[in-house]
Parts: C-alpha cells; structure tokens; sequence
C-alpha cells in the first residue's frame, strides 16, 4: 500500500501562509504533490516537518526549494532531515536550463545546410577511403607488406561458403517463380517452349548475379560494418595503429579481397541453381523433362551471357565491401552510430549495385552480348 | 516504513552454488550484509565476485541455494510487485553502463520514468541536476551524452543513476578501477559522505586496497569458491589464510595500511593522493 504525502496550509493575518507536511516525502510519495505546491498563490512563511515519519532526497530537495523560493524557515525537522537538507546547502542551481528552441525556419534551413555539408564531406571522404585501399593493396602488391592469407580464408569461408546454403534457397525459389510465371504467360501466346530460354538467360545475365549481391549486402556488407564499427568503439581499430598494423591491411583489404573473389563464384552458383528450379517446375507442370530442360538450356543460352555476370560481379563485389568497411570505418560516439551505419552500408550498396546493373546492361547490349 | 527496511540484514546469501557449465564458480556461499554498513568483497580475478553481485540483484540464475534481498527471495526470477524490490537498490557497473543515446539527466531520470510515473517532468529534471550534482558532477555534465565524458566522470554518472530513486541499498563494482589516485580518493571519499548522509547499506567489490582501508567497514574475501572470512581488517589480518597474508600483507597492501595510518594520524578525512 502506498502512502501519499500530503500538506495543510495556514493563512496568518499578514497573509502568508504556514505550512505543515504529514505522511513520507519520499519520491514514491510526492508525485502528486509538487505541482499543488508549485501552484501556491500565497508566499510561504514557515514549513513545518514534525509530522513528516519518513524523508529523502526529493523530499528534502522540495522542502529546500520551497524554502529558497519563498524565503520561509523550516520548523520541526529531525535529524535525518535536517542533515539531508544541509546536504543541498552548496548546491548552486545556476539555472543550467535546457537551450532556447530555435524558430522553425532557421532550423529548417540550418538542417539542410548541415545535410549538404555532410553529403560533400562524405563524398571526400569515400575518395579518401578509396586512395587508402589502393595504397594498401600497391604495398601488398610490391611485397612491402604481408597479404594476410588467414584473415582472407577466413572471410572467403565467412562471405562465400557460409553463404552458399541461404543463396541456393533463394535462388531455387527464384527460378521456379521465373519459370513458372513465365510459362503461364507464353503459353498464352503458344510459345510456352521459350520458358527455357527465358529462364536460362535472365538467370545467368542478371537475376543470378543481382539477388546474390543484395543477399550478399544484407548478409556481409552489414557484418563488415557492424563489426569494424564494434572495433571502433572498442579501441581496438586505435590499437592496431599504435602496434603498427595498418587497419586497411589487416581489416580492409582481406574483406574486400574474399568479396571481389567470391561474388562472381556466388553469382555464377546461383544462377546454375535458379535454373535447376526452374528445370524442376517444367518437369512437374510443363512436361518438359528434367534433363531436356538442361541440354535445351545449353542449346539456347549464348555463351557471352554467362560472362555478362561473370564480369558483373567482382565490381558487385567490390561496391558491397567498400560500402560496408567504410561505413564501419565512421563509426564513431555511442552505440546507436553502429546501427545507423550498418544501415546506411546495406542500403548504399544495395542502391549502387543496381545503379551499375542499368549502366552494363544497357553496356552489354551495345556492344554486342545483347 | 518499507517491508523489510528495518531489519538488521538486508542482503543474506545462504549456500549459493554458481556454475558455468563444467566451471564452478561458488560453492556453498554464505554470506550477510549489515544494514547501514560498507561491506567490502575482495578477491583474486575470476574468484567471482561480480558473479555474486548478479547472483544478488538477480541477473543470474543460480544453479542452487538462497539470495534474499529485504527478505525477498531472488532465485526465483524478480518479483512483479508494485514497487518492487528494484526500486530499493541502485548499481554502479564496472563501466558505467550508461544508456549510451540519453544524456546524463536522461539517464538518471529513465528508473524515476519507471518506477514513478506521477513524478511531474519539471520535478523530474530537478531532481535529475539535483543527483547529478550530488555525485560530484558540474551542472553542465548534465546534458551531455557518455561519450563526452572521462572515465571519471561517465562513473559518477552511472551512481547519479544509481542514486536516482534514493535506494536503500548500493552495489558498487569495482567504482575506483581505472580512475586517477586523485579521482578515486575523490569517489571513496564520495562513497563515504553519501553513505553517511543517505544511511545506505553499500555492497562495494574492489581490488583497491586504499578503498578498504578508508571507507569499507567490513571486508568480505571470497577465495576457494565461498566467502572465507568476513571482519574489519584487523580481524582479517589474524586469520592463517595464505590469500588474505599476502592479500594484505603484500607491498601493497602494506603501503594502504600505512597511509591509512598516516591519514588518521593526521585527522584528515582521506589518505591518499595527498
């Protein structure tokens, strides 16, 4: 059962008032309190705290408060209470109050200026990232510095063989939603055989090697940035370049490196699984068998398809690891920066994959591979 | 008065066994904290005593025995009463562990949110600067975020937070580890005066033997898996246990002695970084 507390109030000829409190002042029982004294009219001329059993900190500091704005004396206060408000004696509430809030306008203003200046600094300083890693790698590749083979293996077993289960779901899942829609739709117009040719080749020119870069985003470019925003905080980034280790050699590169060599490997995967659903819906729903899909896919598929995602993914690859050691990079302050950064890495790079997608297909098909 | 507020232990542990896996951590523990008191809890790395702070304010799960807390039992999950237990303790973690998004007076005002709703905001933010201030900190400490803040000065805040509901009971971990001779006799001597001023019951571990010796008045030494002994350190010192002889009888331990000494010789209120 909670007490509250609770207080009478005496107007004396003058019209001051006298106050008695009764019940605890403690913080579970002034609540209610506060803003019934913070609302009296009258100045107050005394407090009295002889019938106050039990008393606190906020207790103590209402009291006090109530003492220091009106000027009163306290009356009646036992030994507890009398020490707990000496206690607030050399506080000095020098008004350190919350700022004045600007008017909305210039605040508007001011944010999109901090917004601009933020977009230019973060364009420099993707440039700067980006001159680092060549430094790194030109080191690496004149033998000035060890390649880390094991941190590489490492990541290539992390991005690549880790990955391979949930890309080959996704991507049988995939060719058979291609197959089979597409095959509705053609054989409306009596060509339902062309379902092979329109799975075969969308699967090994972009669909293969763009859903794995998306998978690969969410999957290992918010990992690299969670987690070299994590060494960030930690201090251990800061660590490394007091031993002398170069954080882009021994973080950076090997991340980058298993990604460049490991998407095009990825992409390739899937699209071989994605038409391996697609062969399993035909047998089930087309009566085209498993194995006659297969050779007609081989039949219908030109081979620079193949190398269209192929050549596709190292540059996938890259944009996915830069986004997110670079993010995590700028990792700096509190927690919550981690997040919003691994957030930022994953969209970034998800953006710019399909941005580059649109330039090589329409690239592609000028030269020639259409 | 609170259920239990008066009675002469508020902490009692009775045969606690923690394990992690294979690992045993405590075995058969027992142990009682006197109201009022500064229990001091030393012991090697990994002796667990950080483990028997979690035991205590029910972060972790034992694998056996009793924890009662203002004679409510712990090893059954926190209880879900209207003021709960909660409500009557404050901790200080090792680092900190402010709420790394909220400013300090956020910080300290997230239990007075919890715990009393009807608390008006203007009184809330008062009685934020207030604890700020009362654990040392300037005014403007108050609205800055825990990353502009020294490792002093982010535990200060965190018993700012710890003293936010004004708690009956203080655990404190390891509150001098890593701060500044000058910064930690500052905090003990802190420790002192507000346990003086509040009556706090304080549950203090620490490797800092300065600690001991000016604020603590009892020390409690976990060695073998259980409390081994519990008595001011003179008691201590005449158990034939070789952890407490070179515990205390160490260069170290020695060195706080005499400064101890040294600083009561003189009537100053603290002994060190003088």
């Amino acid at each position: 059962m909670r007490e509250w507390a609770d207080f009478t109030a005496e107007e004396d000829a003058e019209g001051a008032l006298h106050l008695a409190f009764t019940g605890p002042l403690e913080v579970s029982s002034v609540g209610p309190l506060d803003d019934r004294l913070r609302g009296l009219a009258a100045p107050v001329a005394s407090i009295d705290l002889s019938a106050v059993p039990e008393i606190d900190t906020v207790g103590a500091w209402i009291v006090w408060r109530l003492a220091r704005d009106h000027g009163a004396t306290i009356k009646g206060a036992d030994a507890r209470a009398r020490r707990l408000i000496d206690a607030l004696r050399p506080m000095r509430d020098d008004g350190a109050e919350a700022p004045v809030p600007q008017p909305l306008g210039r605040k508007a203003l001011e944010e999109v200026g901090a917004q601009v200046d933020r977009f230019a600094k973060g364009g420099v300083g993707i440039l700067e990232f980006y001159g680092a890693l060549l430094v790194s790698f030109w080191t690496i590749l004149r033998g000035r510095s060890p390649l880390r083979v094991i941190a590489l293996v490492r990541q290539l077993e992390l991005t690549g063989v880790s990955a391979l289960p949930i890309i080959g779901l996704m991507s049988f899942l995939v060719g058979i939603v291609i197959a089979q829609q597409g095959a509705v739709q053609l054989e409306d117009l009596g060509f339902g055989e062309l379902t092979v040719n329109l799975t075969g080749r969308i699967s090994l020119r972009e669909l293969g090697i763009l859903m794995t870069a998306i998978m690969f985003a969410g999957r290992s470019g918010s990992s690299f940035a969670a987690q070299i925003g994590t060494m960030k905080l930690t201090e251990e980034i800061d660590a490394m370049r007091t031993i002398g280790v170069s954080p882009m050699e021994a973080l950076v590169v090997p991340r980058v490196l298993a990604s460049v060599l490991m998407m095009p490997l990825l992409g390739f995967y899937s699209a071989v699984i994605a038409i391996i659903g697609g062969a399993f819906i035909s047998t089930i729903t087309l009566d085209i068998p498993f194995m006659a899909f297969l050779l007609r896919v081989r039949d219908v598929v030109p081979m620079h398809d193949v190398w269209v995602g192929l050549v596709k993914g190292p540059f996938f690859g890259f944009i996915v690891a830069m986004a997110g050691c670079y993010q995590g990079m700028q990792v700096k302050g509190n927690s919550e920066e981690v997040g919003l950064r691994t957030t930022i890495a994953v969209v970034q790079a998800i953006f710019a994959v399909i941005v580059l997608d649109a330039f090589f297909a329409v690239f592609f098909t000028e030269v020639g591979w259409g | 008065m609170r259920e239990g507020a008066d009675s002469e232990f508020p902490i009692v542990v009775a045969d606690l066994c923690n394990a992690f896996g294979e690992h045993v951590i405590h075995e058969d523990l027992s142990m009682k904290v006197r109201r009022g008191e500064i229990l001091g809890v030393v012991g090697g790395s990994g002796s667990g005593k950080s483990v028997l702070m979690r035991s205590i304010i029910g972060l972790q799960q034992p694998r056996a025995g009793s924890i009662k807390v203002f004679g409510q039992e712990m090893t059954h999950g926190l209880p879900h009463g209207d003021i709960d237990v909660r409500s009557r303790w404050g901790v200080l973690f090792q680092g900190g562990a402010l709420f790394s998004t909220l400013t300090v007076a956020e910080n300290v005002e997230v239990p007075l949110r919890k715990f009393y709703p009807e608390i008006g905001d203007e009184l809330r933010r008062e009685i934020a600067r207030y604890k700020v201030m009362l654990s040392g900190l300037p005014a403007e400490a108050a609205d800055k975020f825990p990353s502009e803040l020294s490792g002093g000065m982010k535990k200060r805040a965190g018993l700012a937070r710890a003293l936010a509901l004004d708690p009956e009971l203080l655990f404190l971990d390891e509150p001098t580890a890593g701060l500044d001779p000058i910064g930690a006799a500052a905090f003990d001597t802190l420790t002192g005066e507000l346990q003086d001023t509040l009556g706090l019951t304080v549950f203090l571990i620490t490797h800092d033997l300065d600690t001991l010796h000016e604020i603590c008045d009892r020390v409690a030494v976990i060695a073998d898996k259980r409390v081994i002994a519990v008595g001011t350190i003179p008691e201590l010192l005449t158990i034939d246990h070789p952890w407490i002889q070179e515990y205390f009888n160490g260069p170290r331990g020695r060195a706080a002695e005499a400064a101890s000494h040294r600083a009561k010789a003189m009537d100053k209120p603290q002994g060190r970084g003088a």
